[in-house]
């Protein structure tokens, strides 16, 4: 990873041990970390810090980490890596839908985490010469500026879910399963929690789709997954 | 299949067949079940047996007595009767006696005479017997009415006067035969010898009297039956409809409805029953209510706990990866720490995460998340994720199955028990192969995987599962299982309605087999693998299996197979 300047990550968590240690693997990373151990005060950090990443453990004083997740997500698209010693519970699913990317269950590996963080900071960046404007459904994607359009307005999306899009829209001939989707947008190698898609395509479709209960732009294919939907006019 | 009772483990239960002998059976059955069922009609029948048996008895009493007393009386009076009749029949005889000359006419003429008296005031009918040993008997009745034993006692004993009862048979052939009474005795006609007189009574009207009392005995008895057994059924309805009422409180109470309570009406003993039941309830209330609350406490603690002891995890684990990171830089000593400390964090950290899933079990917090997953592609996913430890442990790993299967199944589950059993086996599989069979059915798929290794005890097919059992406790891990990777396995087999078999022989290795239904909702009844491995049972399966080597171990370290185990296992791999 060159990021030439590093990429400032958020750290919200109330333990000062994990804080501090992740702060020192982070740093030896590559990475600048900035430290918030309360709740009430996250949003504020990261409005003055403006970091590229949030790490939120889930389980704070004071605001907890879901309606600190919905806040951030109410005002920005950065990604949100979540922290939880509980990876069985409903929080899980709730951080999810409030707008994080991704979850790593503590304990974790450092290696796992800076994958997962790595992963989230990278973008898909086309590989091969390839269409600039990708069509799907009635969509207009705009794949260097990493704009949605529909009928000249455009639509706003978070980086992960962008990239989501694109994975579909590139191959619109595709079924993709969801290993396939948590492997090209979540990097993830071996198979991982497919809450990740099911809750991610949800949001997606309630940002892009005309009618979220009867999708046209990503369509599931019963036992199998999603894919993209036929381009309008076609 | 092998037979079921081979089986050393916690089996399938033997499916049982529903032959035609038993469905006679069942027939007879239903009316003897709902006997045993209903308590009214236990109580109602048996007070009609009971007032019919004591009705009868009864009746027949009263009616043997009516009888004799009825016939007691009359036998007076017709004794009396005769013996006037034939004092003066013997009068007129002694009288006539000097006067006649033929018997016969004497005879005639008295007989007509007597039968007179007799038929007049409708008591008796006169036979005469002469001493030709004619009997000659009047207008009426017929002469074999008088019984073969009373002439000849009559004839016997000239002097006496004998009794006895026939059937009085008349000579209009429209009047139907009659009970009577015969009275015999001798009359002496003076120069003429004696000869025997003969009375009949009929007894029409004590028969009429006798049949009008049976009458009124069987109707008052039936009435009486019916009334009874109405009685039964009305208290017994009274002492059941309380019971029943008890029946359905606890009923309810089973189903979960602890708030129901019984109605207390008087204070009798049903009344008893239903306070008895109430505190029952209320106790059984208390009870369960403490233990939800204990059982919330005790799953809240473990999920606090988890909480607790993961977040200093993660700074232990984080920092002991830097240090590990930098051990190349450490003295031995504490290079050799450093290693040590990574490697016991995995498996403090793997034992934490079983721990937290087999209190996840015991809190009943599972749930079973099914889809379509290809159990082969799923095999050989996890046989890939444990190829490095069977490098390392030297065990190649072949796989026999003849196609795919597909089953609706809990992926994370499955492949966590597979890559248990698959683990386990290169743990103990003694560096011999390990073979594992992939088969389904139209219900279930079922996959077996064998090692060749230590094995153990039949006996202990079910201690395997058991929490924290090792074979041999001495015996040092070397792959680093938590003791809990089988309990667990157990748990996920059984949460698919599924089931996992051990077999094992000490020396001949062990097998274990995991039979899942292939949709959620069927209930499993035969697993397509058997428990024993076919090795050594030589049966093998319908149809010829295709044998893959997922993990081949470089020649030079292809360790030699022992004679006894080898051959029946090598015969299997080499199918084409």
């Amino acid at each position: 990873m060159s990021d030439t300047p590093k990429s400032r990550i958020l750290v919200v968590d109330d333990d000062t041990s994990v804080a501090e240690m992740l702060s020192i693997v982070l740093r030896s990373e590559g990475f600048e970390p900035v430290w918030c151990a309360h709740g009430d005060r996250a949003v504020n950090t990261f409005r003055e810090a403006k970091p590229d990443l949030v790490l939120l453990d889930l389980m704070l004083p004071g605001k907890d980490g879901v309606e600190i997740c919905r806040e951030i997500r109410a005002e920005s698209g950065i990604p949100i890596i979540m922290l939880t010693a509980k990876s069985d519970t409903i929080d899980v699913v709730a951080g999810l839908e409030a707008g994080a990317d991704d979850y790593v269950p503590k304990p974790f590996k450092t290696k796992e985490l800076v994958a997962r963080i790595r992963t989230r900071l990278r973008r898909l960046t086309p590989a091969s010469p390839e269409r600039r404007i990708l069509q799907i459904g009635d969509l207009e994607i705009n794949v260097d500026g990493h704009t949605v359009k529909r009928d000249g307005a455009a639509i706003s999306l978070t980086p992960l879910e962008f990239d989501l899009l694109l994975a579909l829209a590139r191959r619109p001939w595709q079924v993709f399963s969801r290993e396939q989707l948590l492997e090209q947008v979540w990097g993830y190698r071996h198979a991982a929690d497919t809450r990740l898609v099911n809750v991610h395509v949800q949001r997606l479709r309630s940002k892009i789709e005309k009618d979220p209960e009867r999708p046209e732009i990503v369509v599931t294919v019963r036992g199998i997954g999603y894919k993209a939907g036929e381009p309008a006019g076609q | 299949m092998a037979s079921p009772s081979t089986l050393a483990t916690p089996g399938p239960p033997i499916t049982r067949h529903i032959s035609p002998l038993s469905q006679i059976g069942h027939r007879v059955a239903t009316p003897l079940r709902w006997w045993a069922r209903s308590l009214p009609l236990r109580v109602v029948s048996t007070t009609f047996v009971a007032s019919l048996v004591v009705l009868l008895l009864g009746g027949f009493l009263l009616m043997e007595q009516a009888k004799a007393g009825v016939l007691a009386e009359k036998r007076q009076s017709a004794v009396a009767e005769a013996q006037a009749a034939i004092n003066r029949a013997q009068q007129q005889l002694y009288a006539a006696g000097a006067t006649s000359g033929n018997v016969n006419v004497v005879l005639t003429e008295l007989a007509e005479e007597v039968n007179q008296r007799g038929t007049t005031s409708r008591q008796y009918y006169v036979v005469l017997r002469g001493p030709v040993s004619d009997l000659r008997q009047t207008a009426g009745v017929k002469a074999d009415s008088v019984p073969q034993a009373l002439q000849d006692r009559v004839l016997a004993d000239t002097d006496g006067t004998f009794l006895t009862y026939t059937t009085v048979n008349y000579s209009d052939p429209d009047q139907p035969s009659q009970p009577g009474m015969a009275i015999g005795s001798t009359l002496f006609a003076p120069g003429m010898g004696s000869f025997a007189i003969y009375l009949l009574f009929p007894l029409t009207e004590e028969v009429n009297t006798l049949q009008v009392l049976q009458q009124a005995v069987v109707t008052s008895g039936a009435l009486l039956v019916v009334l009874l057994t109405g009685i039964a059924a009305l208290v017994a309805r009274q002492v059941v409809t309380p019971v029943r009422a008890a029946r359905l409180a606890a009923e309810r109470l089973a189903e979960g409805q602890l708030d129901d309570r019984m109605v207390v009406r008087g204070q009798d003993d049903l009344a008893r029953l239903a306070i008895s039941m109430n505190h029952m309830a209320s106790e059984l209330q208390k009870q369960i209510q403490q233990l939800e609350e204990l059982s919330r406490v005790q799953q809240q603690f473990v999920s606090d706990v988890s909480h607790e002891l993961r977040t200093p995890l993660t700074t232990v684990r984080m920092a002991s990866e830097v240090l590990h990171d930098a051990r190349e830089d450490f003295d031995p000593l504490a290079k050799r720490s450093a290693e040590l400390l990574q490697t016991e964090l995995d498996r403090f950290e793997a034992l934490l995460g079983d721990l937290l899933e087999i209190s996840r079990f015991d809190a009943g917090a599972a749930v079973l998340s099914p889809e379509n997953v290809d159990l082969r592609a799923l095999i050989e996913d996890v046989v890939r994720a444990a190829a490095p430890h069977a490098l390392r442990a030297g065990t190649p790993i072949l796989l026999h199955a003849k196609h795919g299967c597909t089953a609706q199944v809990d992926r994370r589950r499955v492949q966590r028990i597979l890559r248990n059993l698959v683990v386990n086996a290169i743990e103990h599989g003694e560096r011999k192969p390990i073979d594992i069979f992939l088969e389904c059915d139209d219900n279930a798929v079922a996959i077996a995987v064998r090692d060749h290794g230590v094995g153990f005890e039949a006996a202990q097919a079910r201690q395997v599962f058991h929490r924290f059992w090792r074979v041999d406790p001495s015996r040092a891990r070397t792959v680093g299982g938590t003791g809990l990777g089988l309990a667990i396995s157990m748990e996920d087999a059984n949460l698919h309605g599924g089931w996992l078999n051990a077999w094992g022989r000490p020396g001949r290795g062990a097998q274990f087999r995991l039979t899942l239904p292939r949709r959620p909702d069927t209930i499993l009844q035969v697993s397509p693998l058997p428990v024993v491995p076919r090795d050594l049972t030589g049966i093998q399966g319908a149809t010829r299996e295709v044998t893959r080597t997922l993990v081949a171990v470089p020649e030079q370290d292809v360790p030699v197979p022992t004679s006894d185990d080898a051959a029946p296992g090598q015969a299997e791999e080499s199918e084409p």
